[in-house]
């Protein structure tokens, strides 16, 4: 059964994607995790990936076509002899559409069709959200008709009155699409995130986290000698190019502590918390220039710290050259932030909406200590906890930093 | 049919109904105002009086309210009376013998009764002759159960609705424009009844339905004439019959056309437009490629002078206006 491929939401602050290029061609075999299209966010230029094996099938939307999220991209035809698979990914589609499968009125088998021309047909409607995208302007048989076509009203433009998308609009379009693509068109920032949509798009999701979230904070400070001395002794063994950073420590020990605390490992959605199945760590990365981004570390829980430390360069370097793929933006079950070499002491993060929690890391820096009886020079580092309330309370919070810190007492084992 | 044909006017095709109505039965006469020695306001009656003399063609007072029931009266007692009322402004002193009486009798009288009268009346504006003169109430009547309510546009509809109206066992009100009556052209010699319900397609179209009745009949052929010089091709549609409305030729011409257009010179508050519009909106919803247009006289008491008059109600330019808005245009 022919499927859709959905713009993809790379996170609560991303409303819409512009279609750089087609990485793949109709016809071509696609397997699981495959970049098909490279879309423009404020993000930047981000990869996006097949949620399962198919086979390319009909582009929806034009190069440099802008549609919101949920919006049909391409269709996926099934693998021969294949059953057919269900999507991963929730279509999130459009109410515009979901209305029109009903009985047509009387008269309408007088209605010429010119079917022996149609492209096939999209056999699954998508389900309706109606509140997924804006309401396009399209005529009631415009609609209709783009429906039983599977052809998606975003993509068009409208001559009608008002603007409106009409019956020969989709002809139009239909008879575009049988037509060769345009060559794929430069990327408009050269990979890199335009920084004033990005701070917009932060803005709107930092906004919206501390209108809806409470959040509650707790810090913690963790002696980190042994830490620090033993990633001393390892880094002392290396190469400059296999040395660990203290972040990665940060990571893995963050990623042990939360398999024990699955409120704090997840996402609000429609008013209730869903627990993650599996822990990726969103890692808060700088963009020259300003701005930054947090991709996932998958499964950070279950990966050594040297498969840790070549996933965070390549996200650093990707960060900063393009090319993060969309799955590494939407993944994030929780984010970690550090501010390394910086110098401050704490910081309190706010949280990345739908998640429900964020760790942050100060610089690790020797002070007096009580061990013991005596005050001594140790390295200390603060960790800092902000959660969602609605999900979770302080003592659990607590628990949690308390848990970290034993973590990192034994850096062997992470 | 034989072929041949005749020049007539739509005046002239109307008498020559009455004519062929009293001919053909004893019970049927014609009553209203100066309707005998006078002709007829409009003229339609002229000569008849002469011919059938004062029992069948009935001078009657100034009062609508009067005469009308007094109709009614005579078909309720078996008679199968035309009742002429000037114009559809001065019916509104008839609305209660129309409304209360003529319509529900037979429902009141769980059946027992009917009423075959037939009540002729000229409407619309044109003629200037001021606000008191020139309305279009037709959709008033159109509204109420119990009565049919017909247009009759062309010469074919001038000779043959009245007949059929006459058998009709229920109150039929059948409305003439003013400005129909002096229209002029061929007609079958042997022109007899047609139906007094059922939609006409007057001009067949692909691009957009242009739905209308009475005196727009032929502004909007006009203006259909003027869309195919633009590569428009307008469907023009007579409903003719103004209750029952004929759902399913509108209906089929939404669903060929997907456009509308309704172009009536009533009021467009609470119009025949306005319902027939409902409707498309109810049936054809999902055929519909564009808003469904309307052209309707202005809301304005229909005024005296000519170039307000004219402005007044629609007129061809505004009709080829809202056709080309359906297409984008």
């Amino acid at each position: 059964m022919t499927e859709r491929f959905h713009m993809p939401s790379l996170g609560a602050d991303m409303e819409a994607g512009t279609l750089i290029e087609w990485t793949r061609q109709p016809g071509e075999r696609l397997a699981k995790g495959d970049t098909i299209a490279v879309i423009e966010t404020q993000k930047g230029a981000i990869e996006v990936e097949v949620f399962h094996d198919a086979i390319m099938g009909r582009p929806l939307i034009a190069i440099g076509d802008r549609v919101p999220v949920g919006a049909p991209m391409a269709e996926l035809e099934p693998l021969e002899g294949a059953a057919s698979p269900s999507p991963s990914a929730p279509p999130a589609a459009t109410g515009a559409q979901s209305a029109g499968g009903r009985a047509a009125p009387r008269g309408s088998a007088h209605r010429p069709e010119p079917a022996a021309a149609a492209p096939p047909r999209s056999a699954t409607p998508a389900a309706a959200s109606a509140a997924a995208r804006p309401r396009h302007r399209a005529s009631p048989a415009a609609r209709r008709l783009a429906q039983r076509r599977g052809l998606d009203l975003a993509a068009l433009t409208g001559s009608g009155p008002e603007g409106a998308i009409t019956l020969a609009d989709l002809e139009a379009a239909e008879a575009r699409a049988g037509q060769p693509q345009p060559a794929p068109a430069r990327r408009p920032s050269g990979g890199k995130a335009d920084l004033a949509a990005m701070r917009q798009a932060i803005a709107a999701a930092m906004s919206r986290s501390k209108r809806e979230i409470p959040h509650y904070y707790l810090a913690h400070d963790i002696d980190f000698t042994a830490a620090a001395a033993w990633l001393e002794r390892r880094n002392g063994e290396r190469s400059p190019g296999q040395r660990l950073l203290s972040g990665v420590l940060f990571i893995k020990a963050v990623a042990l502590t939360l398999q024990a605390f699955p409120e704090l490992n997840g996402f609000h959605r429609a008013g209730r918390f869903e627990p993650a199945d599996a822990i990726h760590v969103g890692c808060a990365i700088a963009i020259r220039g300003g701005g930054l981004v947090a991709p996932a570390i998958h499964d950070a829980d279950r990966q050594d710290l040297d498969a840790l430390m070549a996933r965070l360069r390549d996200l650093v370097a990707r960060v900063r050259s393009g090319g993060l793929k969309a799955s590494e933006l939407s993944d994030p079950t929780v984010t970690v932030s550090s501010l390394g070499e910086r110098g401050v002491d704490r910081l309190y993060g706010i949280i990345y909406p739908p998640q429900v929690a964020i760790v942050g890391f100060g610089t690790p820096r020797t002070r007096p200590w009580v061990v013991g009886d005596a005050v001594r020079p140790r390295t200390l580092v603060t960790a800092t906890l902000a959660a969602d309330h609605r999900h979770s309370d302080g003592h659990r919070g607590a628990l949690f930093l308390a848990g970290l810190a034993a973590h990192l007492q034994a850096p062997e084992a992470l | 049919m034989s072929g041949e044909t005749i020049q007539i006017t739509y005046r002239e095709a109307v008498r020559a109904a009455i004519r062929e109505a009293l001919d053909r039965d004893p019970r049927v006469f014609l009553m209203g105002e100066d309707v005998g020695r006078y002709g007829g306001c409009y003229a339609v009656s002229q000569g008849l009086y002469d011919d059938y003399g004062p029992a069948r063609i009935r001078d009657t007072p100034l009062s609508e309210c009067g005469f009308t029931g007094a109709g009614i009266g005579a078909a309720l007692g078996g008679m199968w009376p035309i009742v002429e009322i000037m114009t559809v402004n001065f019916s509104l002193l008839a609305l209660d013998q129309i409304v209360n009486n003529a319509a529900t009798i037979r429902h009141m009288s769980g059946g027992q009764f009917h009423v075959p009268v037939v009540i002729r009346m000229a409407t619309g504006a044109g003629k200037q002759l001021a606000a008191q003169h020139s309305h279009s109430l037709e959709t008033w009547y159109a509204h109420v159960p119990g009565l049919k309510v017909a247009a009759p546009a062309t010469l074919e509809d001038a000779r043959g609705m009245l007949w059929t109206a006459l058998t009709d066992p229920d109150p039929v009100i059948l409305f003439e424009h003013v400005m129909l009556y002096n229209r002029a052209g061929t007609l079958a010699a042997d022109a007899s009844a047609v139906p007094i319900t059922g939609a006409a397609v007057r001009r067949a179209g692909t691009d957009v339905s242009l739905i209308t009745y009475g005196g727009c009949l032929f502004k909007t052929l006009e203006a259909a004439a003027q869309l195919a010089a633009a590569d428009i091709a307008a469907e023009v549609i007579d409903l003719r019959s103004l209750r029952p409305l004929d759902d399913a030729t509108l209906m089929a011409s939404v669903a060929k056309t997907h456009r509308a257009v309704i172009i009536d010179e009533g009021w467009r508050s609470g119009s025949l437009a306005a319902e027939v519009s409902a409707r498309i909106m109810e049936q054809a919803f999902w055929e519909l490629d564009a808003p469904v247009g309307r052209v309707c006289s202005a809301e304005v008491p229909i005024p005296y002078p000519k170039h307000l008059e004219d402005a007044a109600v629609p007129q061809v330019p505004a009709i080829v206006a809202a056709a080309k808005a359906t297409l984008g245009q």
